[in-house]
């Protein structure tokens, strides 16, 4: 059994483990060569890598600081009263496949732009990003609101504090670590979207997703090998700070 | 005070989730326009038009992938499942086997790319030509890749609540172990068994970056259906009805599977 | 020798503590015989190696004279009932008792446990004391050569727990089976076995009959473990063994309760140690009271 269980490990791992591999390798070609650095190199010169990084990196940043603060509050409201409306619209915006929430918020811009007199760009992605995100923390900050002692805040409020004092000194500090795991989670999901950012990103607005499926498609890629793996090696990073985060 | 916690969130939901798909709604029953635009007259052309064998084909062939897709993930993942509920370093075996699908899924598809295509890795180590990339084969791969942790969880979480001691009484009455296996260990299994093969359904079938990617122009499915109305085709209400029944049926089924007491999330 | 199931030298050891310590048993042929001991003696151990759930390190476990240590649990002519019963939650009363024996009729065994007529149930709409009686069918339809008890009786309330004990007792003598009984409660041992294994930290101490045990104790632990015990001045002696009389020990009243056919008085002695007698209701005493304990010699229990 703990064989089986090794080679369905191996089998989710070393695609990846391969990307990593010829990353290093010197050849363009799918034949190993030699050890080498170049590919980094190149990506790491490439502009327009770099500037959808950027972009990528100022969206994930921005939309999960809204997503984890709107969806904290959200999911403590829940947490003191249920509202099976609020809920459900939450795990409904989880549950839909993405390229109907892609056209969906598309629709919305299109029509909103009628009166807004707005474009398509970066403001429309982050918005984007924001609503499918808000979902993954509310789910995360609950899971460790259930088992908060609710008597904490009574006794807070018992000694004086105001509601808001109670959760500000009492539960917050509390959730901190859900808090830093649910914004990982967020950052993740964000930096990794392609469908919907392709649907609601402007043409200056390129991701790096986007970068890198342009150039998926193209074909053989080197440069993307060590693209990969440096995005793979860092959301890897996060996913298991975040983990144990959640563990605590 | 209590719904001010509440109400960032709830003008979010309204804003990016009832008011799009209230527009997508009005949309699905409107026509397309000269440009490309969307105009009226009213009409129910497009849902009709969905009937039509060609799109059929489309919807048949995205049912038939996910459910094949499914069955893979259920048949390899039960055993994956019950060997980390019996194991000693549980959040070991948890975490190797839920990482991958937290990083990027669009770069694992990438990996596959690199391996299947007709210069990729495979064909050029083994010195064989074969067409493994943009088929239905391919798409079924990556699909079972990307979603078999979704079918691990939620089969774990059931059998590790297992009572281990009905298992030592099914061997005490005579059972051996692969019958304790089917006699007593499947069947209390089975809520845990049907989460996974929803949890793993619904997203395949409404999968767009795997068969664009791994499919190639042979394999569309609703998704790439949808996407391209909305885009190439400038089929705006077609597409907006494609999405609609998309979403019908995913909410349908899993609408289905809480009431029959299922915990899916 | 009409032993029906042997224990020869079983060890278990664990990297931490010995579970079992080089244990021997002999049990009759349809004997009530119990293995009485405080929670971590090591008789629920030694039970499930018995039943196959645990491997000795060293020892070996004969059935009707045939070696079966080294069999797995399904291929041993034993069966168990669990302490939490372990009834399948997905099958009805019928499936379960029917699980191990699929074709033989089960009707016979049902009417033994008074079970007839709730065959379509599931395990979750029968009462405590009736899933306890679906464990005893499932495992009786097998016609076990030993049947395995692992205290039965202690997830039942304890109103439930006497009127099930004096069905149980009545059941082992018409069924006829063996019965390896596993408990903690020693009141419970006296009044079911026809033998009783007092075991403490991983050895036997006494094998005898309920009356053996109690009126003889090999061991200190033994004497202390059936019953009440006081220890005045090295000697052993039962509650209900001393009296009040003009003269003996002198002690100073604690506390006096009437509980009926008996009072039960708490005295101290001059040397610090508190001492309990039970004594005829007439005997009564008041707290502060200076009162002199005597006894029986013959009644005293030295090691």
């Amino acid at each position: 059994m703990k064989a089986y269980a090794a080679i369905m490990c191996c089998f989710l791992h070393v695609p990846l483990l391969i990307l990593a591999l010829f990353s290093v390798n010197s050849s363009k070609f799918t034949v190993w060569e030699g050890f080498s650095l170049r590919w980094y190199r190149a990506a790491l010169g490439d502009r327009e890598l770099l500037e959808s990084a950027a972009n990528s990196l100022i969206i994930a940043v921005v939309a999960t600081l809204i997503a984890t603060a709107i969806g904290t509050l959200a999911a403590y409201g829940l947490w003191k009263r249920a509202s099976n409306v609020l809920s459900s619209a939450l795990y409904m915006s989880l549950v839909t496949p993405e390229i109907v929430t892609g056209v969906s918020l598309l629709a919305l811009f299109q029509w909103s732009f009628r009166f807004l007199h707005l474009r398509l760009g970066m403001h429309t992605v982050i918005l984007a990003h924001v609503a499918f995100s808000v979902a993954y923390v509310v789910v995360v900050v609950m899971a460790r609101l259930r088992s908060f002692d609710k008597s904490l805040e009574e006794a807070a409020l018992d000694l004086g504090a105001t509601e808001f004092g109670a959760f500000y000194r009492v539960t917050l500090p509390y959730l901190a670590p859900a808090i830093a795991a649910a914004a990982m989670l967020a950052f993740t999901v964000s930096i990794d979207d392609y469908v919907i950012t392709s649907l609601v990103a402007g043409v200056d607005s390129q991701t790096l997703p986007m970068v890198i499926y342009a150039l998926a498609r193209r074909g053989v890629n080197p440069m993307l090998n060590a693209v990969s793996t440096m995005v793979v090696f860092g959301l890897g990073v996060m996913v298991l700070v975040s983990e144990r985060l959640r563990a605590k | 005070m209590k719904n001010a916690f509440k109400a960032p969130a709830w003008l979010l939901m309204v804003a990016t989730f009832f008011v799009p798909m209230a527009i997508i709604g009005v949309y699905s029953f409107l026509t397309r326009g000269g440009y490309g635009g969307i105009e009226r007259p009213f009409t129910m052309e497009n849902y009709t038009r969905l009937f039509d064998p060609l799109y059929g084909v489309i919807f048949a062939r995205s049912v038939s992938i996910a459910a094949v897709a499914t069955v893979f993930c259920l048949l390899l993942g039960f055993p994956l499942a019950l060997f980390i509920a019996r194991s000693a370093h549980k959040n070991f075996w948890l975490t190797l086997v839920i990482l991958p699908f937290w990083t990027s899924f669009l770069i694992r598809l990438y990996a596959w790319m690199f391996l299947l295509r007709d210069t990729g890795l495979i064909n050029t180590l083994f010195h064989t030509n074969l067409p493994m990339l943009y088929n239905n084969g391919a798409v079924i791969l990556g699909l079972v890749y990307g979603y078999l942790p979704f079918a691990v969880l939620p089969m774990y979480a059931t059998l590790e609540r297992l009572d281990n001691t009905l298992l030592e009484a099914a061997a005490d009455l005579g059972a051996t172990p692969l019958r304790g296996l089917f006699s007593v260990t499947i069947p209390l299994a089975m809520p845990g068994i049907r989460a996974a093969a929803i949890l793993t359904f619904v997203p395949c079938i409404g999968t767009y970056l795997t068969s664009d990617l791994l499919g190639g122009s042979k394999t569309i499915l609703i998704g790439n259906l949808v996407q391209n109305q909305f885009t190439t085709a400038r089929d705006w209400p077609f597409g907006a009805a494609a999405s609609l029944v998309l979403m019908g049926v995913a909410l349908g089924l899993l609408f289905m599977a809480k009431r029959r007491g299922e915990e899916l999330l | 020798m009409n032993a029906i199931l042997e224990l020869r030298a079983v060890s278990k050891h664990f990297p931490t503590h010995r579970a079992v310590d080089n244990l021997s048993l002999e049990i009759p042929r349809g004997a009530f015989f119990s293995l009485l001991g405080p929670s971590g003696c090591g008789k629920t151990t030694t039970l499930r190696m018995v039943a196959g759930f645990e491997t000795p390190t060293s020892g070996e476990i004969l059935l009707n004279g045939a070696r079966i240590d080294h069999l797995p649990p399904y291929k041993r002519n034993v069966n168990t009932v669990f302490q939490n019963y372990a009834l399948f939650p997905h099958l009805t009363v019928q499936g379960n008792v029917e699980f191990g024996k699929p074709k033989k009729s089960i009707q016979h065994v049902l009417e033994q446990v008074h079970l007839t007529g709730k065959e379509s149930r599931r395990p979750h709409e029968l009462s405590g004391g009736e899933r306890q009686r679906v464990a005893l069918a499932r495992s009786l339809v097998m016609e076990p050569d030993v049947l395995l008890l692992d205290e039965p009786l202690s997830a039942l309330d304890p109103l439930l727990r006497k009127e099930v004990r004096a069905e149980l007792k009545e059941l082992q003598r018409r069924v006829g089976v063996t019965f390896l009984f596993v408990t903690h409660d020693q009141e419970e041992a006296l009044e079911l076995s026809d033998q009783i294994a007092v075991m403490n930290r991983g050895v036997v101490e006494q094998i005898g009959t309920p009356q053996e045990i109690y009126q003889q104790p090999k061991t200190k632990f033994v004497a202390s473990f059936l019953g009440a015990m006081n220890w005045i001045d090295g000697a052993g002696i039962r509650p209900e063994c001393l009296r009040i009389s003009s003269e003996g020990v002198r002690a100073v009243v604690v506390n006096s309760a009437f509980l009926g056919p008996f009072v039960h008085i708490l005295a101290q002695l001059e040397s610090g140690e508190q001492v309990r007698a039970q004594v005829a209701p007439d005997q009564a005493a008041t707290p502060g009271e200076t009162i002199f304990l005597s006894w029986n010699q013959r009644d005293e229990k030295r090691f």
